[in-house]
């Protein structure tokens, strides 16, 4: 049944069927929430920060599948990295990560990517670090 | 896995009968041209004929003043840009609903940036376009009412007995898409009051690219393409036989089976609607339960998106739509949705299931089983889900 959606590549199905780091942080170190102005759907992500690393990182998404996809490919790709790096994922690489979507889809994965930085500013400014 | 096919307002499968019925027209024994004289062309023409008395039977109408075109689209674009022209010398205003299908809103449109002054009246927030709104939208200038039967995503019937008596009294043309009420909905232009009506063929389980527009003997329209003298030269083209028999077979049909099977299938989505309702937490019932045809269901569920909804159903077998399949490939939300007063978030989190003669009293109660805990697990990954807030995982 894998060609019921031709739409989506295999890896968003997988993403938006079992999405990764679903879920909140509790005293989330940096919290970062976006709504797109295409079409409204909102994602947020909350990170935890130790030794300038992203030790942690879960999301909340409401929005289309390719939204939950991206937002649980971006955490997969975060989990691990210095600050710096995460700073570097954009919304482009989420979308290849995914082996692409769709051209009215790209958007979605700005969801994340955006949410992603915006967490990471909270952080910073939440511990006077200047980015 | 089980496929459960929720979608009947988007379109239907060809029925066997009706299948039956249009195929020796597409082959050797009967594909002839209506227009020729030899018995090819004249056996040919006496189906178009027939069909066209069984159309006009379904709508309570005279054969002649059904005229056949590629669809429902094609024919409110006749019946607004036909009327548009005839008439305008009397006046330039139309009047229309906030809600009607595309193919009646965006030919409004277009008339509206084309020297004719449109008014789109409101509806209730139940999804009801009320008839003293459209009695105050009347001036003097006023040449055409077009305000459709049932609405496609909401499935609420408009009052247009009252709207046509109305427009009748003021000597103005009325029109009604009528695309989803036909064969779900017992209609007779005399009753109903109405000048012109779309019917399609694809939603009574009849061919694609196949419809008709009623006009009331009397009322001028001015045809959209030129050529020959078919359908009394107000749409010219040779006739697609086939899909015009196909037409002709499934409204005979739907004619026979109306009472019992809208009788079933009312008893089918009152039971999805109390069981969605009852197991369902902040869930609401988008368009008017009563003055609501037999086949439609569209449910607002907060805090989730209507695509993740969507395609998650999908891959429990279960089709659904957002809305009209034309704009399922647009970020909007629904335009009737917008109308009915129905906030952005929440008009971007609704599904609409539509009934059919395949649909058992089994299917529903998968549907009722699959979809609580598909509801259940987007809310979870949802940032608006109020339960979930603050709560470490
Ligand atoms: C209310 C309404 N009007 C018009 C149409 C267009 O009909 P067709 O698909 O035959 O062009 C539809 C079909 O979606 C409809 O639901
Ligand atoms: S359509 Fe809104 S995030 Fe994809």
């Amino acid at each position: 049944m894998s060609k019921m959606n031709n739409m989506y590549s295999e890896k968003v199905m997988e993403h938006f069927t079992c999405p990764h780091n679903v879920g909140e942080i509790k005293e989330a170190d940096g919290i970062g929430e976006v709504g797109s102005p295409v079409c409204g759907d909102i994602t947020r992500v909350y990170i935890q920060v130790e030794d300038n690393i992203i030790k942690d990182i879960k999301f909340k998404t409401f929005g289309c599948s390719a939204a939950i996809a991206s937002s649980s490919m971006l955490t997969e790709m975060a989990k691990g990295k210095t600050l710096e790096e995460a700073l570097k994922i954009t919304d482009a690489d989420v979308a290849a990560a995914l082996d692409g979507l769709p051209p009215q889809k790209m958007h979605c994965s700005n969801l994340a990517a955006s949410a992603l930085h915006k967490a990471i500013e909270d952080y910073q400014n939440k511990n006077n670090i200047a980015s | 896995m089980r496929r459960v096919y929720l979608d009947h307002s988007a379109t239907t499968a060809v029925r066997p009968e009706v299948l039956e019925a249009m195929l020796p027209f597409l082959k050797e024994e009967a594909f002839g041209n209506p227009s020729s004289i030899y018995s090819y062309g004249r056996e040919a023409r006496k189906a178009v004929t027939e069909a066209r008395e069984k159309v006009a039977k379904l709508i309570g109408a005279k054969p002649e003043e059904i005229y056949y075109t590629s669809g429902g689209t094609e024919a409110d674009n006749l019946a607004l840009m036909g009327v548009a022209a005839a008439y305008q010398e009397r006046g330039r205003h139309i009047i229309t609903s906030a809600i009607e299908h595309h193919a009646v809103l965006d030919t409004a449109q277009y008339l509206g940036r084309h020297g004719f002054k449109v008014t789109f009246v409101p509806v209730t927030p139940a999804g009801l376009v009320q008839v003293e709104d459209v009695k105050r939208a009347i001036t003097d200038e006023t040449i055409l009412i077009s305000i459709m039967h049932v609405n496609n995503e909401v499935g609420t019937i408009q009052p247009i007995r009252e709207i046509g008596q109305l427009a009748r009294e003021r000597g103005i043309i009325f029109h009604t898409d009528a695309v989803q009420s036909v064969g779900k909905l017992p209609i007779n232009v005399e009753e109903l009051n109405v000048d012109l009506l779309t019917a399609s063929s694809h939603k009574i389980y009849g061919p694609k690219g196949s419809g008709c527009l009623y006009v009331r003997k009397g009322i001028r329209i001015k045809p959209l393409f030129y050529g020959g003298a078919q359908e009394r030269k107000r749409r010219p083209g040779t006739e697609n036989v086939p899909a015009i028999v196909g037409f002709g077979r499934a409204a005979e049909l739907a004619g026979q089976e109306m009472d019992s099977e809208m009788e079933r299938l009312r008893r089918l989505r009152d039971k999805l609607i109390d069981g969605v309702l009852s197991r369902v937490e902040d869930v609401r019932l988008n368009g008017d339960r009563q003055q609501r045809v037999a086949t439609n269901v569209n449910f607002g569920f907060s805090y989730i998106e209507g695509e993740s909804l969507l395609l998650s159903l999908d891959m429990k077998g279960i089709c659904a739509s957002s809305g009209s399949a034309c704009t399922s490939g647009s970020l909007d939300p629904s335009h009737v949705l917008l109308a009915m007063g129905i906030p952005h978030e929440e008009a971007h989190g609704s599904v609409r299931m539509t009934l059919g003669r395949d649909n058992t009293e089994a299917d529903i109660d998968y549907v009722l089983e699959v979809l609580p805990e598909i509801v259940e697990r987007l809310r979870a990954m949802s940032p608006l889900n109020k339960d979930n807030e603050g709560e470490a995982k």
